[in-house]
C-alpha cells in the first residue's frame, strides 16, 4: 500500500482549491505521475461535476485526481492516450460553449461543458466517470475516499468491516 | 524430474481433491499450479482489487501482463482482453483456485438437472443433452465434499431439496438483518425460504473458527480462515501423506504423447520460466474450463493434430457459466445491518416445474454491497451522474436489498473456445479465443426470474424495484465457466466419458467444470468437488499399480 504522503495530500488539495476558485491552468508538471497541471485542473473539474460538494466533499477534494493520475501511471497505462485525447476536447468544449478554459468556467457553464462531453466523448466520459466514483467509493489506500469520506456519508463504519468487532473464536459467529 | 503416477494440473476446486485422493490412496502425485499459494495474512479487503471487483487488479491472479485472451462479441469483433477486465471470463490463478476467494455456496444440483433434455426437450439451436450420469450416482459424493470440506446450512425448510442421507455437517450462520426481512414475505408468497448452503464454518470444523460474519467475502480471501476451499482442506492432507508434491508457479504447456497416442507426461514452465517435462502415467487435467480446453487444444502432435481428445471437434464447445437475473428493491426504512457473509436466504421454488420454461433457478439475496457496487445500483431514474446521483447513494445504499440469482443456462454448441491464430501468451502459447453465446431462451427464463425477485422484494415492502439482467452481448463464463470438455456416452457428442477419462486417450482425464454436460441453476462449485471425488473413486479403483485396468 502507498500511504496519503504529504505531498500527495498537498497536491489534491491545490487542485481542489483551484477547480473551486477557478484558479489558474498552468501547463507545468506539478507533482504527478502523469498529468501536467493543466491536464489536473481540467480532470478536475469534470470530476466535481460527476461528484459536486455538499455538506460532504467533491470528488477532487476527496482525491480524485489523486487516483486517477496514480492509476495512469500503473494499472490504467493504457488508458493514457484516452485522457490525453479527451481532456484536450473538454477543454475545446469549453472554449467553445463558455468561452474560457473549464477550471475557469462559472458552475453552471462547466455543467453545460460536461453534459456535452458526455454526448460528443461518451466513451471517455464513461471512463472518467468509472473512474471518479472509484476513487470516491472505494479504498482510500488508493487516493481517493480521502479519510473514508465516502464510507463516513452512507453511514458505515471505518473500516467498514464490522465482523471484527463481533468476532470471538471461543463463542462462534453471534449477531 | 522422477516419474510418477500422476501428474494434476491445476489446484482448485477439483484438482486439490483428486491430489489428494490419489495421494491418499498410495499414487505418487504431482501437483501443478501457475499461481502461488496465499494465506490468511494475505487477505487486504480492497474493494477496488479483489477476484470479484478487479477494476485494480485481480488480488489471487492471473495478472494482467502476459495473459490475454480473445473475445469476440455478437458482431463478430475480436478484442484482447486482460483478466482485469470482465469480458476475460476469469477465475483466480493460484493454490486452492477459485475456492480461495469464492462466495462459497455449496449447491447440489436437482435430480431434474441431470435429465434436462428428457424432462423439458432440447430447445431448436441448443446442444441441451442429459448427463451419462443421474442424481443418484453422485449422491454419495455430494455427501462427501459437504462433509471433508466443510458445509454450513439447512435445507430442511425446502420440499424442493434434493435427497440426502443425513443434514448438512453444520448449522447456518445467524440471520441478518435481509434474511428477518425476505423470509416472511418468501412464505406469504407461498414459497419455502431457508438458509443457503455455504463451505463456510458457522462452528469450528476441520481444526479452525467460525465465520465472523463480515459483509468482505465473496472475491476475498477470509482473514480468519472460516471459507473452506482445497488450500485450508485437502490439498494440506495431500501434502501430509509424503506422496504429493505441489509446484507453483509452474505453467503447464501441453499433454505429452508417445508414438502409441497415450499420455506420457507434461511439458511446464518452472518457477524459473525453464521448459521441463514431468513424466507421469497419468494426467489429470483440471485447469478451469477455458484453460482446460485450451491446455488439450494446446495438445497437439502427429496422432492429435486438433488437440487432444479433440478428434471430434468437441473440445472447447458448449462453454457455459450462468446468466446472473434478479432485481433491487428499495425500502423506506434500514436493510442494511452490514452482517455477513450476505447471502443468506434463498427459494428453490423455482428451479424446475414452470410452463414453456426449461429449468429456471435458484433465488437469494445478494452476497455483498461495498459503496463501489452501488454506483450503479441506485433507483434506475437517478441521473447518472451530479448531485443527484450523490444523494440517491446516500439516501439508498443503506435501504435497499438484492435479490439475484444463477439462471440455467442453455447451452449452444457455438458458445466456445478456440486457439487465437495470433495472440500469444507470457510462454509463447496461443491463448484462449472466446466466441458465441448461450441460447436464447437462456434470456427468457431470466426475465421471468428477474419479475420473481420484483415480486419477492414488493411483497417483503419494497416501495419499487428495478430489475437487472437483460440481455448480456456475450457470453457470461467467468467463476461458474464450464462445459467445455462435457461427460456423455458417444464420442461425436462429448469430450469425456462418465469417469472422465478422455474418449480418445485412456490415461488422460479432465476433472473440473469442464465435464458439466449442463451447469445447473446454481452456483456450480458443490457439483465440481462432487464429480472429482466421483472419478477419482473410479480411478483409484482402476489403477493397478503401474497403469489403468482396461
Amino acid at each position: 500500500m502507498k500511504p496519503v504522503t504529504r505531498r500527495r495530500f498537498m497536491a489534491g488539495g491545490v487542485v481542489a482549491g483551484a477547480a473551486l476558485a477557478a484558479g489558474c491552468a498552468s501547463r507545468g508538471r506539478g507533482n504527478w505521475d502523469f498529468l501536467n497541471d493543466g491536464q489536473a485542473h481540467t480532470l478536475a473539474a469534470i470530476c466535481d461535476q460527476i461528484i459536486p460538494a455538499d455538506d460532504f466533499p467533491s470528488a477532487s477534494q476527496a482525491g480524485a485526481v489523486t487516483y486517477i493520475d496514480r492509476q495512469l501511471a500503473r494499472h490504467y497505462r493504457r488508458h493514457r492516450e484516452a485522457y490525453r485525447a479527451g481532456l484536450e476536447q473538454a477543454e475545446l468544449l469549453s472554449r467553445k460553449l463558455a468561452g474560457v478554459s473549464l477550471p475557469q468556467a462559472p458552475p453552471k457553464g462547466q455543467f453545460d461543458v460536461v453534459t456535452a462531453l458526455e454526448k460528443e466523448q461518451p466513451a471517455f466520459f464513461a471512463l472518467v466517470r468509472s473512474h471518479t466514483f472509484e476513487s470516491f467509493y472505494g479504498n482510500p489506500r488508493h487516493g481517493g475516499n480521502r479519510d473514508a469520506v465516502s464510507w463516513r456519508m452512507l453511514g458505515l463504519d471505518e473500516p467498514p468491516v464490522r465482523g471484527r468487532a463481533q468476532y470471538d473464536f471461543t463463542k462462534g459467529a453471534q449477531s | 524430474m522422477k516419474r510418477v503416477n500422476a501428474v494434476v494440473v491445476g489446484s482448485g476446486a477439483a484438482g486439490g481433491i483428486v491430489a489428494k485422493q490419489l495421494a491418499v490412496s498410495g499414487m505418487s502425485v504431482v501437483l501443478f499450479e501457475r499461481g502461488k499459494w496465499y494465506t490468511p495474512a494475505d487477505c487486504r479487503k480492497d474493494d477496488l482489487r479483489n477476484q470479484r471487483t478487479t477494476v485494480l487488479g485481480n488480488a489471487f491472479g492471473p495478472e494482467d501482463e502476459g495473459n490475454p485472451r480473445v473475445l469476440v462479441d455478437a458482431a463478430g469483433n475480436a478484442r484482447v482482453v486482460l483478466p482485469s477486465e470482465g469480458a476475460y471470463q476469469n477465475n483466480a490463478a493460484c493454490v486452492g483456485g477459485g475456492t480461495l476467494s469464492y462466495g462459497a455456496q455449496a449447491w447440489r444440483y436437482m435430480p431434474q438437472d441431470f435429465r434436462l433434455k428428457s424432462t423439458y426437450g432440447a430447445p431448436p439451436g441448443s446442444s441441451l443433452e442429459d448427463w451419462p450420469i443421474s442424481y443418484d450416482d453422485l449422491e454419495p459424493f455430494y455427501d462427501q465434499a459437504e462433509y471433508e470440506i466443510g458445509v454450513s446450512g439447512d435445507y430442511s425448510p425446502t420440499p424442493f431439496r434434493s435427497p440426502r442421507k443425513r443434514p448438512l455437517p453444520m448449522p447456518p450462520l445467524p440471520a441478518n438483518r435481509e434474511f428477518e426481512i425476505l423470509e416472511p414475505a418468501a412464505k406469504r408468497l407461498g414459497l419455502h425460504p431457508f438458509p443457503l448452503p455455504m463451505l463456510r464454518n458457522s462452528v469450528p470444523y476441520n481444526d479452525r473458527g467460525p465465520c465472523m460474519r463480515c459483509r468482505w467475502c465473496c472475491g476475498f480471501a477470509c482473514e480468519v480462515d472460516a471459507k473452506n476451499g482445497s488450500q485450508n482442506t485437502v490439498i494440506p492432507i495431500a501434502l501430509g501423506t509424503g506422496n504429493c508434491e505441489l509446484r507453483m508457479s509452474s505453467t503447464v504447456k501441453e499433454v505429452l504423447v508417445d508414438d502409441k497416442g497415450r499420455a506420457r507426461g507434461v511439458s511446464y514452465f518452472d518457477e524459473g520460466g525453464h521448459l521441463q517435462e514431468q513424466l507421469s502415467d497419468v494426467v489429470v487435467v483440471s485447469a478451469c474450463a477455458i484453460e482446460s480446453a485450451r491446455l488439450l487444444l494446446n495438445s497437439r502432435s502427429r496422432l492429435f493434430p486438433n488437440g487432444l481428445g479433440n478428434r471430434y471437434d468437441q473440445v472447447g464447445r458448449n462453454l457455459q457459466g450462468h446468466h446472473y437475473t434478479g432485481a433491487v428493491g428499495y425500502f423506506d426504512h434500514d436493510t442494511y445491518d452490514d452482517m455477513g457473509p450476505g447471502a443468506s436466504i434463498a427459494v428453490m421454488d423455482y428451479n424446475h416445474g414452470t410452463p414453456g420454461l426449461v429449468g429456471g433457478g435458484m433465488l437469494a439475496n445478494e452476497f455483498i454491497r461495498l459503496p463501489i457496487h452501488m454506483v450503479d445500483r441506485v433507483p434506475k431514474d437517478t441521473p447518472r451522474w451530479g448531485l443527484a446521483h450523490k444523494q440517491a447513494m446516500r439516501a439508498w445504499h443503506k435501504r435497499s436489498i438484492v435479490i439475484m440469482g444463477p439462471t440455467q443456462q442453455i447451452p449452444t454448441a457455438d458458445a466456445r473456445v478456440i486457439l487465437d491464430p495470433a495472440v500469444k501468451d507470457q510462454w509463447g502459447l496461443p491463448v484462449a479465443r472466446i466466441q458465441g453465446n448461450c441460447h436464447p431462451h437462456t434470456f427468457e427464463i431470466g426475465a421471468v426470474q428477474s419479475q420473481r425477485a420484483e415480486a419477492w422484494l414488493k411483497e417483503a415492502g419494497a416501495i419499487f424495484t428495478s430489475r437487472t439482467g437483460g440481455k448480456p452481448a456475450t457470453i457470461s463464463a467467468g467463476q461458474h465457466q464450464a462445459g467445455t470438455c462435457r461427460m456423455g456416452n458417444d464420442p461425436r457428442s462429448s469430450v469425456v466419458n462418465r469417469n472422465c477419462q478422455l474418449h480418445d486417450v485412456d490415461n488422460v482425464f479432465v476433472i473440473d467444470g469442464s465435464v458439466h454436460v449442463n451447469n445447473g441453476g446454481f452456483n456450480p462449485v458443490l457439483t465440481i468437488m462432487a464429480i472429482a471425488y466421483m472419478a477419482s473413486d473410479a480411478l483409484v479403483r482402476n489403477w493397478k499399480g503401474t497403469g489403468l485396468r482396461s
